[in-house]
């Protein structure tokens, strides 16, 4: 009989060497579809390579890729963490990213300095009220979060997109469905002259470093960890739960609200309805591939940007398709998933035989 | 009379506590035996044992064939024990409530890959069982429209669609009303006579008595007597039951204090029979231990959680040291002053994931030596966990492991440390001592004891009544939400209450 049982203790060298083993396996199961599609392997993969350390601008493409991934990696990271499973960092994003065109683009008469603060604290607020219904729902009634976060993302992005062709639309923009851009002393300033990546990266770093600071050492974070690793237990010793999960689900869309706020003012300038290639979603990966550690979600995310990044230069040289880089990164979540899997659990075979002593 | 099933010695540890101890027991043809003990005796233990749920430590078990020669059953397997005619039916009902009556009863039984199911074939056996057992019940409604007492006859019919002979019934009227009770044993007797044999686990005497061919009682995970149904009556079960010794009260007695919790009129109603609470009163005073009997379900946890303060009463006052408590939260009960010792260490009194060391602050994250502006002072904590680690005998793999590393003993004894360095006025222990060994059962024993020559007042909630009569200064039965002081230390009559006898 083969059963399967919790492990006692996990050894640091397992939780570490999981993920990178995972990104390996990955990497090396993504060499089947290459092999089909006629190039070969080895040589893709050095392309890939090039594309993201080749160069400089090369490397800061990957930062500027990563850059939305950390805020939406750990918006992800922290609500998981309490077991809120904020499927809605998409919508959340684009929540961000609409007030800030619309307070940034010149709609509000702000002295110059204060713009970009301004900008920045009401997308962050825009996203996190993009969870206060979830939330709401989910203490009070029992909702499942999964459900009411997940189909939030699709009214927003509808909402968007009629906002785009309404009140938010740029009168300059010849009825393409775009906002207005934002004004120059509202954008987060470039990091490198001529290059994309802005300073949206420090903010996402710093508040990783935070995150991770804060959930180890504080006491908000010690009630976060008791709340997500046993709410019944937490509840008995006094931990006011719905409190602790309606603070997280804030943080989380706000984190998540922070990342459209970069994208439109660290990159695009202006709205439009196609701002994110899915970053809400891939968030959940990069928080999962990290083990919902924030200092884990920086390293994700870059790994994660970089797939994109390498396999977008390597279709371009070897002429295969760029959705190789959804196919790396989805087996190695798998990897992952299965890698944790054993990283908790052994396999044990039992002897059912010979007790009858 | 033919022997139909035989168990032989049979003996199941889980870590270091005895659950069954060298038990043997018979079953003839046609027999309704019923298996009685204290929660804990090791019933439910034996059973799963004979179902292959449980892989027994030593011992064998014997079944009639259909011939009705005893062959020796294959332990551990749960198909087997089916195979060899072992139907059992669990006191939590472990049928699919969105499928029909009758998909239930066939479910698993057909053919993975048949072609087609031939479902009026299935109809027409189950109609044959009921038509012979009088178990009656609405086939093609879904199982979750269907009453408490007719999902269980689904459960038993399915038992016997699969060609059940011995047929184990855990506790099956703890969930009926009296007169669903009485139709089910009028069915037993019906399958009975056909020749079917059935075990019935249960702690009501009466039904006991009125029921069964014989009896087999266990405690502690022995038998501790055996006897036909004719020759028993109530008092001598009972004596068998809880023992006949009453232990010394281990700590001597003291005088009562001031009164340190006082429940008036306190209602919570409850989604079960277990944790509703019907207009109770109570008091506790400084320097005394109140211990409150009674069989599993009654009430008991419907008054632990008003006094952790996980339920907020529908009616009713409740004071801690003479002050009411308004609103009742965990956080208030602490701040009043009440340790908390819940009953399940592991569900409700630690975080595993997270370290000793945490777990042992969890409850009073204000504090300033615990942290200073929202940060927390990891020395200080890591301190604290040294220190009480050290006076409290929390073994395991040091302060900073996570605390499910630790084995169940020192998980109490962690819990402990945490509720009793706090110096509480009132002290809630619920089970405190289920599951350890005994070691860590007398270690707790001594801190209750002590706690209360502090001048703390407790309350005791134990199914053990050993430990009760061993602890409390008073004693109180609890039954259907409800609390009746009991009026002396007299196990038997302690006993007759808790069943539901008039004392």
């Amino acid at each position: 009989m083969i059963r399967i049982e919790p492990r006692q203790t996990q050894s640091r060298a397992f939780t570490l060497g999981v993920p990178i083993l995972s990104a390996i396996i990955a990497l090396g199961f993504a060499a089947i579809p290459l092999l089909a599609a006629g190039a070969n392997p080895i040589q893709a993969y050095q392309e890939m390579f090039r594309g993201v350390f080749g160069s400089v601008f090369a490397f800061s493409e990957v930062l500027t890729r990563a850059t939305p991934l950390i805020f939406t990696g750990l918006a992800a990271a922290l609500a998981f963490r309490a077991k809120l499973w904020n499927i809605g960092a998409e919508g959340q994003l684009y929540l961000g990213a609409m007030a800030a065109v619309a307070v940034g683009s010149g709609v509000l008469d702000v002295h110059g300095i204060l713009l970009l603060p301004l900008i920045v604290v009401l997308g962050a607020a825009a996203g996190a009220a993009g969870m206060v219904a979830p939330t709401y729902l989910k203490i009070r009634f029992g909702a499942d979060e999964v459900v009411t976060t997940l189909l939030l993302n699709f009214i927003i992005l509808i909402f968007v997109q009629m906002m785009l062709e309404g009140v938010l639309q740029d009168p300059m923009s010849l009825g393409w469905p775009q906002s207005a851009p934002i004004l120059d002393q509202g954008m987060l300033p470039p990091l490198i002259e001529r290059m994309r990546v802005h300073s949206g990266l420090i903010v996402a770093l710093l508040l990783a470093g935070l995150a991770q600071f804060m959930l180890a050492r504080s006491v908000w974070g010690f009630r976060l960890r008791a709340v997500g690793e046993n709410a019944a237990a937490a509840r008995h010793a006094g931990i006011n739960v719905n409190r602790s999960l309606f603070g997280v689900a804030i943080l989380s869309g706000g984190l998540a609200g922070l990342a459209g706020v970069s994208e439109v003012a660290g990159l695009k300038g202006y709205l439009t309805s196609d701002l994110s290639p899915g970053f809400g979603y891939t968030g959940i990966v990069v928080a999962m591939l990290a083990g919902l550690s924030p200092v884990g979600v920086v390293i994700a995310a870059l790994f994660i940007a970089s797939v994109f990044v390498g396999a977008d230069s390597m279709s371009r040289a070897m002429g295969v398709s760029s959705f190789l880089a959804d196919l790396v990164v989805s087996v190695s979540l798998l990897c992952v998933l299965v890698g944790g899997f054993f990283a908790r659990y052994r396999i044990v075979r039992a002897s059912t035989s010979g007790v009858t002593s | 009379m033919t022997t139909v099933l035989k168990l032989n010695g049979l003996s199941k540890h889980f870590g270091p506590v005895i659950a069954n101890d060298n038990v043997s027991l018979i079953l003839n043809k046609g027999e309704v035996l019923a298996l009685l003990g204290e929660n804990g005796a090791g019933k439910t233990t034996l059973m799963n044992m004979l179902f292959g749920h449980y892989l027994p430590d030593s011992g064998s078990i014997d079944v009639a064939d259909e011939a009705g020669v005893l062959q020796p059953l294959p332990l551990g397997h749960p198909q087997v024990a089916l195979a060899a005619g072992v139907g059992m039916v669990h006191q939590h009902f472990t049928l699919a409530e969105n499928i029909s009556a009758l998909d239930n009863i066939t479910l698993g039984s057909e053919p993975l890959l048949a072609l087609r199911r031939s479902r009026q074939e299935a109809r027409e056996k189950i109609q044959a069982i009921i038509d012979r057992s009088g178990l009656t019940a609405p086939l093609d409604t879904p199982v979750g429209r269907l009453s408490v007492g007719e999902r269980q006859r689904v459960e038993i019919l399915k038992a016997l669609y699969r060609q059940a002979r011995i047929l184990v019934l855990d506790e099956p009227t703890a969930v009926l009303t009296p007169q669903e009770a009485d139709t089910l044993f009028e069915n037993i007797r019906m399958m009975t006579d056909e020749g079917l044999s059935v075990i019935f686990i249960s702690h009501k005497l009466r039904e006991v008595l009125a029921f069964s061919d014989r009896i087999a009682v266990l405690r502690h995970g022995r038998k501790v007597g055996e006897m036909a149904t004719s020759e028993a009556d109530e008092k001598s079960i009972a004596r068998m039951m809880v023992g006949a010794d009453t232990p010394e009260l281990a700590g001597g007695t003291m005088a009562p204090g001031v009164p340190v919790l006082s429940l008036s009129g306190v209602s919570v109603p409850g989604r079960s029979k277990r944790d509703t609470l019907s207009s109770v009163d109570l008091t506790v005073h400084a320097h005394e231990i109140l211990g409150i009997a009674g069989v599993s379900g009654n009430g008991q946890s419907g008054l632990a959680n008003v006094i952790s303060g996980l339920v907020q009463p529908e009616q009713g006052l409740i004071k801690v040291d003479g002050v009411e408590i308004g609103t009742l939260n965990p956080a208030a009960m602490i701040r009043a002053g009440v340790g908390r010792i819940p009953e399940d260490r592991h569900h409700e009194g630690i975080v595993g994931a997270m370290s000793v060391a945490e777990n042992m602050v969890i409850e009073r994250l204000g504090d300033s030596d615990v942290q200073s502006r929202g940060l927390l002072r990891r020395e200080a904590i890591e301190e604290n966990a040294a220190r009480l680690a050290k006076a409290y005998d929390v073994r395991g793999p040091g302060v900073e492991a996570p605390a499910r590393l630790l084995s169940g003993g020192n998980i109490q004894k962690l819990i402990l440390a945490r509720v009793f360095d706090r110096a509480p006025r009132l002290i809630l222990a619920n089970q405190p001592t289920r599951g350890l060994d005994m070691g860590a059962a007398a270690e707790v024993g001594r801190r209750l004891l002590e706690a209360r020559a502090r001048g703390a007042g407790v309350v005791l909630i134990s199914e053990d009544l050993d430990e009760i009569l061993g602890l409390a200064d008073r004693i109180v039965v609890i039954r259907d939400g409800e609390l009746h002081e009991a009026p002396g230390r007299d196990r038997e009559q302690i006993g007759l209450m808790m069943a539901g006898e008039p004392a």
